[in-house]
């Protein structure tokens, strides 16, 4: 069997890419999906958890969904905010909306 | 799952129908004809309100432990509610004024509401991640409410991406502590950290990134980058509620997680916080005085008084006083607040469509004009200082105390040398109220006038009956079981 | 034992190698006259009508924000009805409000206009 450490230390690199994501990237999408891989990592976290220190219980599985369904709204918010900025600016590079600088 | 755990959380339940009602309400009877709704989203709040005190003096827990009703629950389970109420008056007439009255907004506070209710009744890490994203996802909603303006959107997206990003270091947070100690209940986690069966490297790491994400959502430095920017954008009514509710919603996470189920981990993450203290009060107050923007201005005050409030959570691992710790941060939780409203009510008077009215120069001669205004920004001014006989004074009192208690005598003194330093700018926007000529344009409605005027009188008041506030606050200790 | 892969491993040794080659070759000496009928991303096929990167609507995206919404809470669904036996009638009950709350949001939806395509 796959040791439990292989999961951990795959969710922890896909964590620090979603993080590069979040840090490097300019377009707002992208930034977003950067977010999304960060979750994803969490969910694969939670899952191993589950299924190598508390097999019997429930509680990691549900976390899991838990996750992704509020992954899910808040992407959606997200995509509603890009969208509309989208219309009025014609851009979602963030290092264009800068109205609000330092 | 019984009756009691349905009543447990019946303040939620009755918030949450009644906030899902007033949309098919909104849709069906109301439609765009204005006024309805905000009154009932008012009596919603004073329903939810009646139900959490009614539970007063019970401590149990629920579903199987993922709830608990403690004195910690109901006491800012009330807060929430009440600023909540604060809300609804500041955006009245503001939001009219503005050109953005939507019923949503009203809608979308209760939402919020609902969820920084949900985190004080919080007894699992799975509720707190959940009370945590409903808290969020409806603020990056409102911060935006300003739209077809650019700025609200601008201010929307950045709370957003951030809040996303401090979303997903809590939850990593909590898989990794999860996964240290097989559980996600607090209660549990102390089982499992009392018994050692848990991995406490594991779970140094996950409770350090659960600081982190929380440390976003109350605005410490150095991660409160967001802080000026989406303060500054997004309706003045929505940063309003924002500053008090998201702030006591994050602190309320913070000081039920760390001080119930991690006081364990205090000897590594205790110096953490004490540098995220200081750092935070320092910058908060340093850069604040280089401000000309009144709501820049306050939103660095917010920083600097999270820096205060993260103060009392240094000594969480000390068990003899951290619960005064907790009553403390609690108080200084509701002095904020009060203060925190009036200031923003007085803000919100003066403010002007497309950002204007929003420099501290359109203050000047605003004592002569407006007595009345001016004197209630004073007397906020003095508190968020903590000059006697405000709120704000009490507060720092008390938290200063606990963290002498605790032995940490330097945080003190940064505490106090950087309130010495916050006296400039405070002070400063008293000076050109009074001593500065001009002709400012207050829209004087009487919501805003209502409610600057009794959080003025409740600041100074209720400082001089601090004592009994105080020992309210005291029994509003965390109780796990 | 990893010896057994071996003869895999020089299998796609020589075959990525042999590819490159022939690629390079083809490249290297091989006449090279483009014309534009030639450069046509579909060569003899159908005629391109625009850019491949065409910009949807804007309405695409909304109805994607509100197909991502519902969608996704069919997830609560499934382990509901693994253990709904077990639940009893409290299960459905409480189903019927979860559907009730989605039901809200999509009527908002609906008065909103978001489900209108012009």
């Amino acid at each position: 069997m796959i040791p439990l450490s292989y999961f951990l230390v795959f969710a922890a690199a896909l964590f620090s890419i979603g993080l590069y994501g979040v840090l490097a990237r300019r377009n707002a999408i992208a930034i977003l999906m950067g977010v999304e891989l960060m979750l994803n990592a969490v969910n694969i976290n939670l899952v191993a958890f589950w299924r190598y220190i508390t097999p019997t219980q429930i509680a990691g599985q549900a976390f899991a969904v838990m996750v992704f369904a509020v992954a899910a709204a808040e992407v959606a918010v997200g995509l509603a905010l890009v969208i509309s900025i989208y219309r009025r600016r014609n851009t979602v590079v963030a290092d264009d909306i800068d109205l609000l600088k330092f | 799952m019984n009756v009691q755990d349905l009543y447990a959380i019946s303040p939620l339940i009755v918030l949450v129908t009644w906030a899902t009602l007033l949309i098919l309400v909104d849709v069906y009877i109301i439609r765009d004809r204005n006024g309805g709704t905000p009154i009932l989203a008012a009596l919603g709040l004073l329903v939810a309100m009646g139900f959490a005190i009614a539970q007063t003096g019970q401590q149990y827990t629920a579903f199987n432990g993922m709830a608990v009703v403690d004195g910690f629950a109901i006491f800012l389970q009330v807060l929430f509610l009440g600023s909540g109420l604060v809300g609804i008056a500041l955006a009245y007439n503001y939001l009219q004024r503005m050109g953005i009255e939507r019923s949503e907004y009203y809608i979308l506070l209760l939402y919020s509401i609902s969820g920084m209710m949900l985190m004080a009744i919080a007894a699992d890490l799975i509720v707190v991640f959940l009370a945590l994203e409903l808290l969020s996802i409806p603020l990056y909603v409102l911060a935006g409410f300003g739209r077809p303006k650019v700025e609200p959107e601008e201010a929307a997206l950045k709370y957003f991406l951030l809040g996303a990003f401090a979303g997903g270091f809590v939850v990593y947070g909590i898989a990794l502590a999860f996964g240290a100690t097989a559980t996600t209940s607090l209660a549990g986690i102390v089982q499992a950290v009392n018994a050692g069966s848990a991995n406490l490297t594991l779970l140094s790491i996950g409770a350090a990134l659960i600081l982190i994400g929380l440390g976003f959502k109350v605005a410490a430095v150095p991660f409160h980058m967001w802080t000026p920017d989406v303060y500054q954008g997004a309706p003045s009514a929505v940063t309003a509620f924002m500053s008090v509710g998201a702030k006591a919603g994050g602190f309320a996470a913070l000081l039920r997680v760390f001080v119930s189920a991690l006081p364990e981990l205090a000897a590594d993450l205790s110096p953490v916080l004490w540098v995220l203290a200081a750092l935070t009060m320092i910058l908060g107050n340093v850069v604040a005085i280089a401000q000309g923007n009144i709501k820049r201005l306050l939103a660095y005050s917010s920083i600097a008084h999270a820096g205060y409030i993260l103060m009392a959570l240094v000594v969480f691992g000390n068990t003899q006083v951290s619960s005064d710790a907790v009553a403390a941060a609690l108080f200084y939780l509701v002095a904020y607040a009060v203060t925190s409203f009036g200031a923003w009510a007085v803000v919100i008077a003066l403010e002007k469509a497309e950002q204007k009215g929003l420099a501290l120069d359109d203050y000047a001669g605003l004592g002569r004009k407006y007595p009345g205004l001016a004197a209630a920004m004073a007397v906020f001014m003095l508190s968020f200082t903590g000059v006697p006989p405000t709120l704000g004074f009490v507060g720092k009192l008390y938290l200063f105390r606990t963290v002498l208690e605790g032995g940490f005598i330097w945080l003190a003194v940064i505490g106090v040398l950087t309130s010495l330093v916050s006296a400039y700018y405070y002070l400063r926007i008293v000076v050109i109220m009074y001593m500065r000529d001009g002709d400012p344009q207050v829209h004087a409605e009487p919501w805003l006038r209502l409610t600057a005027g009794v959080t003025a009188v409740a600041t100074v008041v209720l400082s001089l009956y601090a004592g009994p506030l105080f020992a309210w606050a005291s029994q509003a200790v965390l109780k796990l079981f | 034992m990893l010896i057994e892969y071996l003869p895999i491993a020089i299998l796609l040794v020589i075959s990525t190698g042999l590819a490159a080659l022939i690629v390079w070759i083809g490249n290297t000496f091989g006449p090279r006259r483009p014309t534009l009928r030639k450069s046509l991303p579909y060569e003899s096929g159908m005629n391109p009508i625009g850019p491949g990167t065409r910009r949807m609507p804007v309405r695409f995206y909304l109805v994607a924000v509100l197909f991502i919404l519902f969608d996704i809470e069919v997830v609560f669904f499934l382990p509901w009805a693994i253990v709904f036996r077990q639940l009893g009638l409290f299960g459905l009950i409480e189903m019927f409000v979860f559907i009730f709350i989605l039901l809200v949001g999509y009527v908002y939806a609906w008065k909103k206009g978001a489900l209108e395509w012009e």
